[in-house]
């Protein structure tokens, strides 16, 4: 299989005053592959992602998407990109059609409201308000404004934080589901759990810089054969294994 | 992408103003705001209006009841005449608001006979009040004496040359006679309300949807798509200006088939007072603008919209006239900017002049309105 580089950031730059947000940060995106950007707060992540939106300027460095220069074609690279951003909220008392019919005129296309949001699996709330959605709903509801202008990318700024195991594991079904059908998924998450199951290849992020980049096993395995020894034998299952089992993994509405 | 079609800037915006325009609509308080409270104004004043103003007015005890003057104003409908309280009593009341006015009337001779001399002393608390008491009479003066003048000319000899001394000064009061309609309550309320409703639409409104589309990240959002910043503007305030339109053009209406509101041109004297209306709005958007730049939180939205609003809604002819204000006053009404609103759509309404003859408000709103957005520029922030 052939890698094609969708994104490609190089030494990318970003100072507020004197604080360094990201301080030369390096890595390449793949044509279809769900890359995770890991980090502690701070380090960098969403910074970097927002650069690479075009919401945010960047200090120096080189940024190429869908094979547009950033700082030259920024309009048409924010045509090929579909963002979610972290905590962002709609007219609360708008319906998802409408609000999708808003999107839609941002972006100048036609869409079938029932399609988009049936990919989600709200195909049944397309009435109701956006206020009137769960935590959960809502994350899906933001991923679905994404995929509107069917665009090539798309970035996902913590999407699953604060959700319930269930809901965490319906949208990670999601996210696997929007790159079966071609489309790339950059990620930004706090859990390893889920960068391990999700993501193809990892970035971690620490103070602005890149510390290590390759797919979750081989990391693991590199950990590994460094001698790492993990202080608790590990069990065929964990607490959340019987959180789910208890409780159910079917997803819920609240 | 040469298959596909150029992005238009227009589609994006009109995509905002229509979603917009829908929160806006279901928004509470944008409803409250532009439409309820001035209508509620609008009801009382109006009906008031339809119940008449009465004006109780003291008669100095001696008075002469025996002239044409007198027996015309004894038969004003709207006058209640307080009798028999001494010169004292009568005065106290006067002060306290109590009664609108005291008038002697006398007979005096003059060199050219017997004339009626008729005096009114009327006092601040009376307000408005006195100034109607002060035009019914002088209304009935005016009329006898004309006929006592069309007497002598056809050589009858009568007696009845009146004088009168009316010791409240008003030049408003005389403009509103000059212009030979009735003057209503309405007249003066509808107008002032309507620049009321757009003052605090445009600055509450605006000040608050723009604070909130920051803080909730729309606005952000709205970046990751490829319409331009002043796109969003645009669109946000199209959707405010046809939202306000609606509103002012309902008020209009019901003003005018209801309380008898009076529009001199008709259509198309309600169409200069939309168009004054959106003049009006699109300048105090600019200080929601303002507001939204500059608000920590959204807790203090109120407070500093109000020190905007407040002063206007107060000092700017919105419920009383600037003409009946002490002077220092009127120096603090003419440098707020809704007082030059007011003016111009009760002239446009009540006078029919046109925008020419509104000229010089349009110039001095105009000014405040560059002011207004040079501030605007500033403090606004987009993050």
């Amino acid at each position: 299989m052939s890698k094609n580089p969708i994104i490609e950031v190089k030494n990318l730059v970003k100072h507020y005053q004197d604080i360094k947000a990201v301080d030369g940060i390096s890595f390449t995106v793949f044509e279809g592959e769900i890359f995770g950007l890991l980090g502690p707060n701070g380090a960098g992540k969403t910074t970097t992602l927002e650069i690479i939106e075009s919401l945010r300027e960047k200090t120096s460095g080189e940024v190429i998407v869908a094979g547009y220069q950033l700082e030259s074609h920024a309009d048409e690279i924010k045509q090929q990109i579909g963002v979610q951003l972290q905590a962002a909220n709609y007219y609360p008392a708008l319906t998802l059609n409408e609000l999708l019919d808003m999107f839609a005129g941002l972006y100048n296309v036609v869409i079938d409201n029932h399609d988009i949001l049936s990919r989600v699996g709200l195909e049944t709330r397309g009435k109701a308000k956006y206020k009137e959605l769960s935590g959960g709903q809502k994350q899906r509801f933001s991923i679905a404004t994404t995929l509107i202008n069917q665009p090539k990318i798309v970035f996902l700024d913590e999407p699953t934080t604060g959700l319930d195991p269930q809901a965490r594991r319906n949208l990670w079904e999601l996210i696997k589901d929007i790159r079966q059908k071609g489309t790339t998924v950059v990620i930004t998450t706090h859990y390893m759990d889920e960068a391990e199951i999700l993501c193809d290849r990892v970035a971690i992020v620490e103070k602005g810089k890149v510390i290590a980049i390759d797919s979750p096993l081989a990391l693991i395995d590199k950990l590994i054969a460094s001698g790492f020894d993990r202080k608790k034998p590990v069990k065929q299952a964990n607490l959340e294994d019987v959180f789910l089992s208890l409780t159910g993994y079917e997803w819920r509405d609240e | 992408m040469s298959n596909k079609k150029k992005y238009s800037q227009i589609v994006a915006m009109l995509a905002i103003a229509k979603a917009s325009f829908r929160a806006m609509i279901r928004n509470p308080s944008a409803v409250i705001f532009s439409l309820a409270f001035p209508l509620i104004f609008i009801f009382v004043f109006g009906f008031i209006k339809s119940n008449r103003i009465n004006m109780e007015v003291g008669i100095v005890p001696g008075s002469d009841t025996t002239g044409a003057v007198y027996s015309l104003f004894k038969s004003t409908p709207n006058i209640e005449r307080v009798m028999n309280l001494s010169d004292q009593e009568m005065q106290d009341r006067l002060d306290k608001g109590r009664i609108d006015a005291i008038v002697m009337f006398e007979k005096s001779m003059t060199d050219s006979g017997v004339a009626e001399r008729v005096t009114l002393t009327t006092s601040k608390a009376a307000g408005e009040k006195g100034l109607f008491v002060s035009s019914i009479l002088t209304n009935i003066i005016d009329k006898q004496n004309i006929q006592h003048y069309k007497a002598m000319a056809s050589g009858l000899s009568t007696h009845d040359v009146q004088m009168a001394t009316v010791n409240l000064p008003s030049a408003e009061f005389r403009e509103m006679q000059s212009s030979g309609r009735e003057y209503q309550m309405i007249d003066f309320i509808l107008p002032g309300q309507l620049g009321f409703s757009i003052l605090s639409a445009g600055v509450f409104g605006t000040a608050f949807v723009f604070f909130s589309l920051r803080q909730t990240l729309v606005l952000k959002r709205f970046f990751a798509t490829p319409i331009k910043r002043p796109y969003i503007i645009m669109g946000e305030t199209l959707s405010r200006l046809v939202f306000q339109l609606i509103g002012s053009l309902f008020i209009i209406i019901v003003g005018h088939f209801v309380f008898g509101f009076t529009l001199v041109k008709g259509w198309m004297t309600v169409l200069e007072m939309l168009v004054l209306s959106a003049f009006g709005l699109v300048i105090f958007m600019g200080i929601g603008f303002v507001i939204s730049g500059i608000a920590k939180s959204e807790n203090v939205i109120p407070p500093i919209a109000n020190i905007f609003t407040m002063p206007q809604f107060l000092l700017s002819g919105t419920f009383f006239p600037v003409d009946s204000f002490p002077t220092w006053i009127r120096v603090l009404s003419k440098m707020l900017p809704l007082t030059y609103l007011n003016d111009a759509l009760r002239k446009v309404a009540f006078e029919g002049v046109g925008f020419m003859g509104i000229s010089t408000e349009l110039l001095i709103l105009a000014g405040f309105g560059v002011l207004i957005y040079a501030a605007a520029v500033k403090f606004f922030r987009w993050e």
